[in-house]
């Protein structure tokens, strides 16, 4: 070693080492700069740019829900609400087996599989930490079960929301409707912003058509997330705005009284006060279950509703399309008496049918051995066919499709919610635009007693009977009358909506009307009669039977011998008191049989239970 | 001989010793508030560092000529246990570069990091310098032998600092500048073959980090996360324990490699100045006792780690940066980890031992 030092030249290798230190020692300098002009870069002079990016990162907005305004009834009774809910939730991050957490789970509480495969499906949408419902709507039992085994499953929890609940369920429904999971089509339509944090949207009746009402204004929150998404703190809220509360005209006692008539049968009944248009009454029968559908309705039970023979789905109030029968009657005698056709006194000779010149076809009436000299008084007491079957024939389709058309038949009657039908009005127009034929002279006949191509929709058929109890005056009937908000309770009244009025040359003519549909049930031999028997008030109506299939002409019409569901409708007309018109109601029972049998004594409970009522019934 | 100071009775280089101490203080601190403010994590860390002072102090006691001899021993036990590695080593983080010793785990090539100097600075002292070619190319295969073994691991970072340690003492060591460019152009001419055996990941961050918002939820998410802490930190910092970027974990590896983002978005501009400050602090007095040793052995193996220290710092800011690509090398002295701590202070004790067992001569 020491040999090989003494070559060496150690001064020189010590100024070499020395030198390249010193180059060394430059070079890191140089490099030092650039470290630190671009830290200088990043932090200076993009300082703006990553601040931004800094703060998209780890604020986010998140929506929260307004609460949805609830349904009362006109006299208080809440018809929808939001019930708290109880579902049991769970954290895939705080578990490490889930399958055998549910396995356990399974003891305790109802799982079932649609539940799992929910379950699996969203988990694959939500972030690990999310929870995610397992079971929805725990019972109070199943509750208390978890709560006190709760111990045993970290990551599963109880977790409370709101559900729409509707606690009247079927009885309402048509009227009301229901909200459901928003879908593809919802969110077409709405407004993305505002319903950024809701989950259900209304479907049907009032909850759709004040939708915007009930819904309320979303509020924001402003949050601080971690990188997986957590939310660490609210920054900043802003309230959402809850939805307006909705009072509805519908009179909930009424309403069990006409539901309770009807005795379960096919039908439907509206009432209202032909004074605003408030609806009283809004009787579907057979109604459905609407709280099954606001979190989705299982198939196999869909279908069973769909495929139904009682049709529970159609809203028979404002769909239902039935011929209206001899309630048209009042209406076609005062299109007569207003076209000088006819005058009060003129009498018809009834032989029990009636033929046209030249055609062998009889035209029957319901009275086989006829009602002989009839004036329209008489005719519209007994419901005398003939005498509206030659009224129709001289007054032509066209001044009948004119008269009937200013009472509203076949067009929307304009309630507050949707799906209403025009039903139909037939006219020459109408035939040759749909079957392409020309009008034939018997058409003209059986519209007046409201058979042939003649449909009306129990609405259109109160509407116009409130028309005729208010001598002319129409009234668009309601659903809603008031809205109220649901922190301050300050009531917001919707004003009621008059319609042009039918204008008869002389006003005997409503009274002359209003008096023979008065006698329908008071006078004597009038078809109702059992049904205004003992009455303290004086009441209107006018029955009617509609034929629902064809007799041959050399047949009678037995019921034993006739299907139930060929047989005939029953269907009334009518409205109470007759001085002071304060409710009009139309029935109509499917298959029901005859008019004055089956419909008008279901008139006579509401009229008692409304007139003995009354002063509870102005309250609202 | 004149009266030995109490550094030299200690053979504690106390400048150097304040230096580092400040700089693991520091660490300490960013790493409570990086690790969320966990006292544990700041409590383990220290023990980790006072074991890693410990063994400074111990490696300054050993005179350099002891080290010396010690060199060529040390690195053929390295290059032995990097082949254990390859055969019976432990798999972490996707890369077999641990090897079980039951009461610790024991990664080779951090002792590389050491010995490759060790052993370069060891060669050259006893050969005239400049070296001449033939030295050289002895010098190379003795660094690329263990630089290969250690990227097969794979772990790019630890060849890339072995490299550098090594090279840095054969510059240091006066290699002529043409010989010099000639091996940067043998260098640049095998970067395409490198790639063929480079591996996919390795591959991947080559690609980020040439263009990172490429892939910003994938392999370029550090980057941008790291830039981003810089960048919204400003001049001044956000603050002690008020970075959002790293208590919201959007920062990842915040407490090891990207701890300098953490750093740069609480205390700024401002900090990084301070920060470098001290860096330099310690690089000068690591050249200063570079040139003032007695020997060239010292010289060269003290210029040459202070060299790879500087490395060390380059590496890991470019990464943080955005500049370089994303190879794991942490922040000296300031990152959380242990073993690449007791390796510098290892080194750091050998350059106090250089200093600290100089003989003067008094006539």
């Amino acid at each position: 070693m020491a040999k090989e030092f003494t070559l060496k030249d150690q001064d020189h290798e010590s100024s070499l080492i020395t030198r390249r230190v010193y180059i060394s020692a430059f070079i890191i300098l140089i490099l030092i700069i650039m470290v630190i002009s671009r830290i200088f870069y990043l932090t200076v002079m993009q300082h703006e740019h990553y601040t931004t990016l800094s703060k998209s990162n780890r604020v986010k907005i998140t929506p929260i829900a307004p609460i949805r305004g609830l349904i009362y009834s006109r006299d208080g009774v809440i018809l929808a609400e939001n019930k708290p809910t109880f579902s049991l939730g769970v954290i895939p991050e705080q578990i490490d087996d889930i399958d055998e957490t549910i396995t356990k789970l399974k003891k305790i509480v109802l799982i079932e599989d649609s539940d799992i495969d929910r379950f699996n499906k969203a988990r694959k949408k939500k972030r690990r930490f999310e929870n995610i419902p397992l079971r929805l709507n725990l019972n109070k039992e199943e509750v208390a079960l978890f709560a006190v085994n709760r111990h045993r499953f970290p990551g599963v929890d109880v977790v409370a929301g709101l559900n729409r609940h509707y606690p009247l369920g079927e009885k309402l429904v048509h009227a009301i409707g229901y909200v459901a999971r928003i879908d593809g089509d919802d969110v077409k339509q709405l407004d993305e912003s505002n319903y950024s944090g809701t989950t259900h949207i209304g479907k049907l009746g009032i909850e759709k058509s004040y939708e915007s009402l009930l819904h309320g204004d979303v509020g924001y929150q402003q949050v601080e997330v971690n990188a997986k998404g957590r939310v660490i703190r609210v920054l900043d809220r802003t309230a959402p705005k809850p939805g307006e509360n909705i009072h509805l005209t519908i009179d909930l006692s009424l309403q069990q009284i006409a539901i309770d008539a009807l005795e379960n049968r096919r039908g439907a009944i509206v009432a209202m006060d032909p004074r605003n248009g408030d609806v009283l009454t809004f009787v579907s029968s057979p109604g459905y279950d609407p709280n099954k559908f606001v979190n989705g309705i299982d198939s196999k039970s869909y279908n069973l509703l769909l495929k139904s023979k009682d049709k529970p789905l159609i809203n028979r109030v404002i769909q239902g399309k039935y011929p209206p029968g001899s309630t048209v009657k009042p209406f076609m005698g005062l299109i007569g008496l207003e076209n000088g056709v006819r005058v009060n006194t003129d009498e018809t000779w009834c032989p029990g049918w009636f033929s046209l010149k030249g055609h062998a076809h009889r035209y029957r009436d319901w009275k086989k051995q006829g009602h002989g000299h009839t004036d329209l008084h008489k005719a519209i007491m007994q419901s005398c066919d003939v005498y509206f079957y030659i009224l129709a024939y001289e007054l032509g389709i066209d001044r009948i499709f004119e008269g009937m058309s200013q009472f509203g038949f076949g067009q929307v009657t304009g309630i507050d919610i949707g799906g209403e039908t025009k039903a139909l009005m037939p006219s020459r127009k109408w035939k040759r635009k749909a079957l392409g034929q020309p009008w034939y002279p018997g058409e003209t006949l059986i519209l007046g007693i409201g058979q042939g191509y003649y449909l009306a929709t129990p609405l259109q058929l109160a509407k116009a009977t409130a028309t005729l109890a208010n001598k002319g005056h129409i009234i668009r009937p309601r659903l809603v009358s008031s809205t109220s908000n649901s922190i301050t309770n300050e009531v917001n009244a919707i004003p009621n909506h008059s319609e042009n009025k039918v204008t008869l040359s002389s006003s005997a003519y409503w009274d002359d009307m209003i008096a023979s549909m008065k006698d329908v049930v008071h006078g004597v031999g009038g078809t109702a009669w059992r049904s205004g028997l003992n009455a303290e008030y004086n009441f209107a109506g006018k029955t009617g039977t509609a034929q629902v299939i064809g007799i041959a002409q050399d047949k009678e019409y037995k019921k034993e011998e006739i299907a139930e569901e060929f047989q005939d409708h029953a269907l009334f007309i009518a409205f109470a008191p007759v001085e002071a018109p304060r409710i009009a109601i139309a029935i109509i029972v499917e298959n029901g049989g005859g008019g004055s049998r089956t419909a008008a004594p279901i008139a006579r409970k509401m009229f008692d239970h409304f007139m003995n009522n009354r002063d509870l019934i102005n309250k609202g | 001989m004149e009266e030995q100071s109490l550094g030299q009775r200690l053979h504690i280089d106390f400048p150097l010793f304040f230096g580092i101490l400040v700089l693991c203080l520091i660490g300490l601190v960013v790493i409570y508030s990086a690790g969320g403010q966990d006292m544990n994590l700041v409590y383990r860390q220290a023990v980790k560092l006072l074991i890693a002072l410990v063994g400074m102090v111990i490696v300054a006691q050993l005179p350099p000529a002891e080290i010396a001899r010690w060199s060529f021993g040390l690195f053929l036990f390295g290059i032995v246990l990097l082949i254990l590695v390859i055969f019976y080593g432990d798999v972490g983080k996707g890369a077999q570069r641990w090897l079980d010793l039951k009461i610790f785990r024991f990664q080779p090539s951090e002792l590389m990091k050491l010995s490759v100097p060790m052993m370069v600075a060891c060669y050259l002292a006893d050969k005239t310098l400049p070296p001449r070619f033939l030295t050289v190319v002895i010098v190379c295969v003795m660094i690329t032998i263990p630089v290969l073994l250690i990227a097969k691991q794979p772990d790019l970072g630890t060849a890339l600092l072995v490299a550098t340690a090594g090279f840095s003492v054969l510059f240091i060591a006066g290699i002529s500048w043409r010989l010099l460019i000639f091996m940067g152009g043998v260098a640049a001419a095998g970067a395409p073959a490198l790639w063929y055996f480079m591996h996919d990941y390795q591959k991947q961050r080559v690609l980020t980090f040439l263009n990172p918002e490429n892939d910003p939820l994938g392999a370029g998410y550090h980057t941008i996360q790291s830039k981003i802490a810089i960048g919204s930190g400003g001049f001044y910092g956000k603050g002690w324990l008020n970075g959002t970027q790293s208590h919201l974990e959007f920062l990842p590896e915040r407490s090891t490699d990207f701890i300098f983002a953490v750093f740069c978005e609480e205390f700024g501009m401002l900090g990084v100045l301070f920060l470098l400050c001290l860096y330099l602090f310690i690089i000068s007095r690591g050249l200063y006792i570079a040139i003032n040793a007695q020997h060239t052995f010292g010289r060269l193996l003290a210029s040459g780690l202070t060299l790879t220290f500087f490395v060390y710092i380059f590496v890991n800011m470019g990464m943080v940066t955005g500049q370089l690509p994303v190879v794991g090398v942490p922040l000296p002295l300031v990152s959380h980890g242990g073993t690449s701590m007791v390796t510098l202070m290892i080194g750091f004790g050998i350059i106090m031992a250089i200093h600290t067992h100089r003989r003067f001569l008094s006539f």
